[in-house]
């Protein structure tokens, strides 16, 4: 079983005058089986590092390692099997003129898994959706049926490690429950390990059980989930986003 | 409350889309009153709260149909108003806050111009007491920097700067009514309780009344007076916004029920069972 760690992570964009740092010596570990979230502002840099670990991100230094091997380059196939990444909006992650059934079938294809027939209408059953939405298009699903199927392709190369970029943002707080729901279903049925991106911290709460909290590109702190529910954060910032997540305070203006 | 401090009346309003099958009925008799007060709209996308706050202002556009016994503004029914006179109310009157400031500023306008252009449509002013309100209003909505912001483009802005612009567009007509759509949802937590508090003041200090359109539950509990939720067109329950936790109809609840909640950790969320009844059900008379 794999786990995967950074460490002394730097990533940064453009270049020159104009380069700009994202992520700055980020280090974390997250051992297999476990679920690690990565909570803190817009531009804090939190997608970038799951972007650095796909290999979506082509500058950066440091170490990342997935299971036992060093990350460099190219990502191999290989890699895509182990690693797969769920994004933020269904919306604009799935092809809009393929079905739902090619999408999968060319994903299983691509990682040369055999019987493709059989192996998507077990992926839609996975996700909860059935061989009813096979031959759907995504403008004829739901937003929450649209994650699921983006869900589902995550799932198609039978991965140990899924990264989930804010996967419920786009979603009525109805759908969110029932996509948590099937992720947390499907980390147990399939043991797998999570890093899971959320700018909203009781949804990061509810699913891991350790919290990076970031700032500027560093992570000020990492808590385990108990310390977050009591609210034991040692850095101010972490206390301010506690606080601010607890909802609007009431005051009263006399103008 | 009595009738005369009532700002808006909406009596059975309906919006529709016909298809070529079927009429899609966005927002099916809704009645409710607004004073002055922070009055919250929850619901899930497709409920119709969003349509609820455009219809107000007849923003809907053809096909669309909106039907209403009444939506009267201190006793004038903006349904009878022709477009021309339409105009008149929209801004000046009651205003408008979208969701996202990118795609409700003007990209290829500097700020200042864009609220400029606003002011001088509703007040006879010359071009540089526009200038100094517009000057005025950035200071309002706690634009450190008023002077640089007035040239910059709206590229230039972050995404809480661009919500507070918006705001201050809409408040410099001095409108009797807010209509904030989705106002903080594209916006970090923190930013967010800024722009609020900010709206918060403003309703305080100059009396007026905020229709606050959102799906964030807590946010609406914890902000507004009162709330109306709405599901499938209809309003499923009206209650005081502190005792939204206490709210009785079981959509209410389902929708309470599957938020995760730091304090109280779950294994698993509660997932929303939907009664085909609740579509049925008449909508609640809003009559506090």
């Amino acid at each position: 079983m794999t786990g995967l760690s950074a460490k002394h992570l730097n990533v940064w964009f453009g270049s020159g005058r104009d380069r700009v740092l994202a992520v700055d010596d980020v280090s974390f570990s997250v051992a297999s089986g476990a679920s690690f979230g990565l909570v803190g502002e817009s531009g804090s840099g939190k997608s970038t590092i799951l972007r650095a670990l796909t290999g979506l991100a082509p500058n950066w230094s440091g170490e990342m390692m997935v299971g036992n091997e060093v990350l460099q380059g190219q990502r191999s196939s290989a890699f895509y099997k182990q690693v797969q990444m769920v994004f933020q909006d269904p919306y604009a992650s799935l092809h809009p003129r393929h079905t739902v059934d090619q999408m999968l079938s060319e994903t299983l294809y691509l990682h040369g898994v055999g019987e493709i027939d059989t192996h998507v209408e077990k992926l839609l059953d996975d996700v909860g959706l059935g061989n009813a939405f096979r031959f759907r298009y995504p403008h004829q699903l739901s937003g929450g049926q649209r994650q699921r199927v983006a869900i589902a392709r995550a799932l198609a190369p039978e991965p140990e490690i899924l990264l989930l970029d804010e996967p419920t943002s786009a979603l009525d707080v109805s759908v969110q429950a029932e996509i948590l729901n099937l992720l947390t279903d499907l980390r147990s049925e399939h043991s797998l390990t999570y890093v899971m991106v959320s700018h909203d911290l009781a949804v990061v709460g509810h699913m891991c059980e350790e919290i990076a909290v970031m700032q500027n590109g560093k992570i000020v702190e990492i808590m385990p989930v108990a310390d977050m529910r009591s609210m034991q954060a040692k850095h101010d910032y972490t206390q301010h986003l506690l606080k601010s997540s607890q909802g609007y305070e009431r005051r009263e203006f006399n103008g | 409350m009595s009738k005369d401090t009532d700002l808006l009346e909406v009596d059975d309003l309906w919006v529709k889309f016909p298809t070529r099958t079927e009429t899609f009925e966005a927002v099916r008799g809704i009645s409710f009153r607004l004073g002055r007060e922070r009055l919250g709209i929850v619901g899930e996308s497709g409920s119709g709260k969003s349509m609820t706050g455009r219809a107000i202002l007849r923003l809907i556009r053809k096909p669309g149909i909106v039907t209403a016994n009444r939506i009267s503004l201190h006793g004038q029914d903006l349904m009878k108003l022709t477009e021309k006179q339409m105009r008149n109310v929209r801004g000046k009157q009651i205003s408008m806050v979208m969701q996202d400031p990118k795609f409700s500023l003007n990209p290829v306008m500097t700020i200042g111009d864009q609220i400029v252009e606003a002011y001088r449509l509703h007040a006879r002013a010359t071009r540089s007491e526009a200038h100094a309100k517009a000057l005025e209003m950035l200071e309002a909505v706690s634009i450190r920097d008023p002077e640089r912001v007035f040239r910059a483009y709206p590229h230039e802005m972050s995404g809480g700067m661009g919500q507070r612009i918006m705001i201050a567009m809409m408040l410099i007509p001095d409108p009797e009514i807010l209509i904030a759509d989705e106002p903080t949802s594209a916006l970090d937590v923190s930013v967010q309780t800024q722009v609020l508090s900010i709206m918060d003041r403003l309703v305080q200090e100059r009396g007026m009344g905020l229709i606050f359109i959102s799906h964030d539950l807590n946010l609406v509990s914890a902000f507004c007076d009162r709330v109306l939720i709405m599901y499938a067109g209809r309003i499923v329950e009206t209650c005081r916004a502190d005792r939204l936790h206490e709210a009785k109809h079981p959509y209410t609840r389902g929708l309470l029920n599957s938020l995760p909640r730091l304090e109280e950790p779950r294994e698993r969320l509660d997932v929303l069972k939907r009664d085909p009844a609740w579509r049925e059900a008449a909508s609640v008379v809003d009559d506090q």
